[in-house]
């Protein structure tokens, strides 16, 4: 198996958390930004499905309907591979946290629960490092199906797992697509060594867990900036200093 | 149509895991791929096997590097820019490689076409190789396409490409030249160094992959002649 960034000599780590949608890791891994940031350290967040170049054929494919099994997994990991080769490895390379929304976990999960061949998958992300640490977010299934079924009644095609054919009713659909993928998430729990999360729980003792192992693994200090970083800008003294902060990951 | 080649079984296979839920048997038609530098008269040639094909009453279909759906234009796009990072690339290129290979060549060898594909995985490895990629990485990624029944490598001797590309555009292509490897900074140089250099990935690939070397430094007739000769001899099983 590939190994860990720190194992490669590497300067920076990586953390990555993984779970199904609605597991609240993107929410939790905004708060560990927040906190590394406050505490000076270099950190940089990359989302999966995020870089600009590929955005277009993806939307395009998904729109339309267009990808299969195959292609969806190819269009994700050209995604993958641009990030990791301009974005990823340059700031692991200068000493940064990377914080990865999703990583190469994601592909060998879905793609797998696609029909993809699991060794295919595999050998297509060989060029990718493990991450120094992986959360995996396992909330209770109907709990992460809530979540996400409350806040968006509408699915969309692929999110829904509709191209699998496992049922014509959409939320059916999903609700068996996500059960095949918290299965393949826990098959390989182990061999990748995923720090489960218990995410039944409130947001606020996730957190506290997550910094506590962050805190014990990685030794912190070594990633802060030299320097500060420029001051922003003064406020002007009448206006009221507005800032909103929403998490828009989800 | 009919089925065309009903004394003959292709055993047909992919090279690696292939697409997955795909029937080989239903596989009626016949895949042949043109391979060959720009000016060894691929495009001629695949323009000439098609009429041929049609008027002794073949149907057939073409596809082609960079003709995919899903991603051509992106493709187009991020490579005048230059930006992307080689696996990217790579990437890139399979996943045009696979939404023809599912859409087009499947559903057309399905319905018994003569597919001509203008190039294939030879190219796209070949030029990944040159750069320095992992052959076995290469190797997985296209174990999703099929074998074909023929593959026609044209040959040409790259003091001869070199010629034919000025003749033709008076210029050299920045891809077909190479120079993103840096390998001179005169064009001319480059590209003559880049193509020997396929040339040299083509000999390695031809000992696996077994395909027909044709020496297209001759004239477009004589080749022409060859390919249909042994077009006409895989049609009739022999």
């Amino acid at each position: 198996m590939m190994k860990t960034f720190a194992e490669l000599n590497f300067p920076g780590r990586l953390i990555a958390v993984e779970g199904l949608d609605g597991s609240g890791k993107s929410t939790q891994i905004y708060l560990l930004k927040r906190w590394l940031e406050a505490e000076g350290i270099k950190v940089y967040f990359s989302e999966w499905n995020s870089s600009e170049l590929v955005k277009s054929a993806t939307s395009k494919g998904k729109k339309r309907e267009l990808l299969t099994p195959t292609t969806f997994s190819l269009i994700h990991a050209t995604d993958f591979a641009d990030r990791y080769e301009r974005h990823l490895l340059p700031l692991l390379r200068a000493g940064y946290v990377v914080l990865c929304d999703r990583y190469i976990f994601t592909a060998f999960a879905r793609d797998v629960t696609r029909g993809c061949p699991p060794d295919w998958v595999r050998g297509i992300y060989s060029f990718a490092a493990q991450p120094d640490l992986t959360f995996f977010f396992k909330a209770d299934l109907e709990v992460s199906l809530n979540r996400i079924l409350e806040g968006r009644p509408k699915l969309k095609f692929f999110e829904a797992g509709m191209d699998l054919g496992l049922s014509k009713d959409p939320y059916e659909s999903f609700r068996l697509f996500q059960g095949r993928i918290l299965e393949q998430y826990m098959a390989i729990s182990g061999e990748f060594n995923f720090m489960v999360m218990d995410a039944n729980q409130n947001v606020e003792t996730q957190q506290a867990q997550v910094r506590r192992l962050v805190g014990e693994r990685i030794e912190l200090k070594k990633f802060r900036r030299r320097s500060p970083l420029p001051l922003p800008p003064p406020v002007p003294t009448e206006g009221p200093a507005v800032e909103v902060e929403e998490d828009s990951a989800a | 149509m009919k089925n065309h080649s009903e004394n003959t079984k292709p055993h047909r296979r992919f090279y690696g895991n292939g697409i997955p839920g795909v029937c080989l048997e239903e596989l009626t038609g016949r895949l042949i791929v043109v391979e060959g530098a720009d000016g060894s008269g691929r495009s001629t040639q695949i323009v000439r096997l098609v009429n041929w094909l049609e008027t002794i009453g073949h149907a057939t279909v073409q596809v082609g590097l960079k003709r995919s759906t899903l991603v051509s234009a992106e493709l187009e796009e991020a490579q005048e820019g230059n930006i992307l990072s080689r696996t990217t690339l790579s990437l890139f290129y399979a996943t045009d490689f696979a939404d023809q290979l599912e859409n087009i060549i499947l559903p057309a060898l399905k319905a018994g076409f003569i597919v001509l594909s203008d190039r294939y995985i030879y190219t796209l490895m070949a030029r990944d190789m040159v750069r320095g990629m992992d052959e076995p990485w290469l190797k997985n990624l296209y174990g999703i396409a099929l074998e074909p029944d023929a593959v026609f490598y044209l040959s040409v001797e790259p003091e001869e490409l070199v010629q034919r590309n000025l003749a033709k555009n008076a210029t050299l292509d920045y891809w077909e030249s190479g120079m993103d490897l840096g390998l001179s900074r005169d064009m001319f140089d480059s590209f003559v160094k880049y193509q020997t250099a396929i040339q040299g990935v083509f000999r390695r690939l031809q000992k696996t992959y077994g395909f027909n070397v044709v020496d297209a430094n001759r004239s477009m007739d004589s080749v022409t002649s060859e390919l249909r000769k042994k077009i006409s001899a895989l049609l009739n099983g022999k």
